[in-house]
């Protein structure tokens, strides 16, 4: 029999050694330290294919850690990722990033179409023209998190929820098969949160792979296929089924959450 | 008057002209090169670059003067500021990445250091007998004196390279500028962008130099862009705009020194940008002070209105005069304080936006959306045409204000 605390450790499968070829991204052995101090500590990490996937964990568990040292935004100190079988530095054009919305100053001067376009840039190149064609699918993008009407807006005059789904517009634009989103639910109203989870369905319908960086644990049941749970190191991962438990949320969050939270989050276990 | 004149028209003489239409290249080049800088909030590090020329400028000269050549070789003393300046970027670069030290500490430490080792080099070849004539204090404060057309051509030919370069590297810039971790993700190498930026702010720097000193060339960098950010909300457009204030001063400017005796030039164009940064800050649309008073006073009357409005539909008295003035100057009530048809109309209206927002509350319990309501924002810039539709079934037929037709 496994003991709850194994199960807890290795999430309830055993670590490949090799990524199947088709996994959207696989980290393996990742380290991250600001000075002395690990933020994250070798960490082990396969996300599924047409799948959306939670990365869940206290405050300071690097969980936004995780994600940038997988894309390369802040450096590693030991350990790989891979894309689609390949090294993510040869993949690049096939992950879209969603950063979070506090990280950037919103009065820079740009209009909200131009941010869009934003994620156009690897394609069109140095010298290439923004064709009408470009433009178009930019607008398009807008369309699709429910913008149309803001395009020429100066990006300062949204709002919170407004800035997120601009944000996630610019991803579509990068028409990527990975996503990877830090807290993309942070701080948006009720519509934006829909309008948001409805476009990233809509993604996983049409084959892609969704990663996000969640906090609020009352919904992962109801957007989430896969979870990720990390405290510096990785404490469980699988389908929400099998890997979402009380057990691993004990694990993972420490004495931090409640007994009746846990009970309410991990219900539908049994 | 009419030096200034003749001056401006380029009639002032050969050298004078030669002068104007240098400052005004490389004011349009410094302009458009340090919009970037400024976007990326690095605007400081140009001011580290600037004085980090120095020591390179007299080491160039002894080392021309030893060799035997002319100390005073433009391009010899440009090369060797270049070199310097690179030294101390790259420094900088290396000491906020490796140490625990914050750039600004990084840019001061190489500032002075760079500033105090070029000082005592100047002191030192003004010792010696080569250096009584080699003019390079000019180097600190700028000077047109003996401008040749060979200087001009310099500044002419870098100036229009560095123009170009930043307009090819802008997309990559204002990524890196605007959210550099995504450009990171998006596999863009954001210490060579950044390098870039800050290797052409260096270029126009070095050759800015002798026209206006090391000591003021950061100001020709930031001020452009700067004052151009008061008139647009595209960073495409704060490049050419901030060309353009950087080419009407330094033409301006140079013109202005050139038509009395013994004007410093860099301080002179430094100043026709001040005069225009100061004239944006009170006078542009949008972002500008003046506008800002103008903002704060519609909105003011905004709230009084929509008070004032909503008083009389609910048929309360209106106790402020300010009230009172605003709606009885816009036609809304009689003198004596009665409503007029077109103020019982607007009343109506905005009671029965208040009672949509009453049920958009009850609909949408969630904070984001209601916590709009601020009793001012048009509900239709809130919600969509058919959410509302969908409150004003709920709310039923509109209802009347007291005494409309």
């Amino acid at each position: 029999m496994t003991t709850p605390a194994t199960i807890a450790a290795s999430g309830g499968q055993a670590i490949d050694a090799a990524p199947p070829p088709d996994c959207p991204l696989a980290v393996r052995g990742l380290t991250v330290s600001y000075g002395e101090k690990p933020a994250i500590f070798s960490v082990d990490a396969t996300f599924p294919a047409t799948a959306m996937s939670a990365i869940i964990g206290p405050n300071g568990a690097g969980k936004s850690t995780l994600l940038k040292a997988s894309l390369g935004v802040i450096p590693r100190l030991s350990g790989s990722v891979t894309v689609f079988g390949t090294p993510i530095d040869r993949a690049r054009d096939r992950i879209a990033y969603v950063p979070q919305r506090a990280s950037v100053d919103w009065d820079f001067p740009t209009t909200v179409l131009d941010v869009v376009q934003m994620g156009l840039y690897r394609k069109v190149g140095l010298l290439g023209r923004l064709s009408g064609r470009m433009r178009a699918r930019a607008q398009d993008c807008l369309d699709r998190v429910g913008m149309a009407d803001f395009a020429d807006r100066q990006i300062g005059q949204l709002s919170g929820g407004q800035q997120q789904r601009v944000f996630l517009a610019r991803a579509l634009a990068q028409d990527a098969d990975l996503y990877l989103l830090d807290e993309p639910f942070a701080g948006v109203d009720a519509a934006t949160e829909r309008a948001i989870i409805d476009v990233l369905k809509g993604l996983k319908a049409g084959g892609k792979a969704v990663v996000a960086v969640h906090h609020d644990l009352s919904t992962v049941r109801a957007y989430f296929d896969h979870v990720f749970l990390i405290n510096v190191r990785r404490m469980a991962e699988g389908p929400v089924s099998t890997a979402f438990t009380p057990e691993n949320l004990n694990a993972t969050y420490g004495g931090r959450l409640g007994a009746t939270h846990i009970a309410e989050f991990a219900q539908a276990v049994s | 008057m009419s030096a200034l004149l003749d001056a401006l028209l380029l009639r002032a003489g050969y050298n004078a002209a030669l002068v104007a239409v240098g400052a005004g290249l490389l004011g349009f080049a410094a302009g458009a090169a340090g919009t970037f800088l400024f976007l990326r909030k690095r605007a400081l590090v140009s001011d580290a670059v600037a004085h980090a020329t120095l020591p390179g400028v007299g080491i160039a000269f002894i080392l021309m003067v030893a060799l035997g050549g002319d100390g005073r070789s433009l391009i010899g003393l440009l090369a060797g500021s270049a070199a310097s300046a690179a030294l101390g970027l790259l420094l900088i670069e290396w000491i906020a990445r490796r140490t625990r030290l914050a750039e600004d500490a990084a840019i001061g430490a190489v500032l002075g250091t760079f500033f105090g080792l070029g000082i005592v080099l100047l002191t030192v070849i003004q010792t010696m007998s080569a250096g009584r004539q080699a003019g390079l204090e000019s180097f600190l404060l700028g000077s047109t004196a003996g401008m040749l057309f060979q200087d001009a051509v310099v500044i002419a030919v870098g100036g229009t390279l560095a123009v170009v370069a930043t307009w090819l590297l802008r997309r990559p810039m204002t990524l890196v500028a605007f959210d550099a971790e995504y450009a990171a993700a998006m596999g863009f190498d954001v210490r060579r962008i950044d390098l870039a930026m800050m290797g052409l702010v260096m270029a126009v720097t070095v050759i800015g130099l002798k026209l206006v000193g090391l000591i003021l060339i950061v100001a020709m960098l930031i001020i452009p862009p700067v004052t151009a950010r008061f008139w647009t909300e595209r960073s495409g457009r704060v490049i050419w705009i901030a060309g353009a204030i950087g080419g009407v001063s330094g033409y301006v400017g140079a013109a202005l020194s050139a038509s009395a005796p013994a004007m410093p030039t860099g301080p002179i164009i430094v100043l026709s940008a001040a005069a225009l940064f100061v004239l944006s800050l009170l006078l542009a649309p949008g972002r500008g002070v003046a506008a800002a008073i103008l903002r704060h006073r519609r909105f003011q009357a905004r709230v009084h209105r929509r008070q004032g409005l909503l008083a009389l539909a609910r048929q309360e008295p209106i106790r402020e005069p300010y009230t009172l003035r605003l709606l009885a100057r816009e036609g809304l009530i009689r003198p004596d304080g009665v409503p007029t048809e077109a103020g019982r109309a607007q009343a109506a209206k905005v009671a029965r936006d208040e009672r949509r927002w009453d049920i958009a509350r009850e609909v949408h319990q969630d904070a984001g959306l209601t916590g709009r309501y601020d009793g001012l924002t048009p509900i239709d810039r809130v919600f969509t045409a058919d959410e509302i539709a969908d409150f004003d079934r709920r709310l039923g037929p509109p209802a009347l204000v007291e005494g409309t037709a």
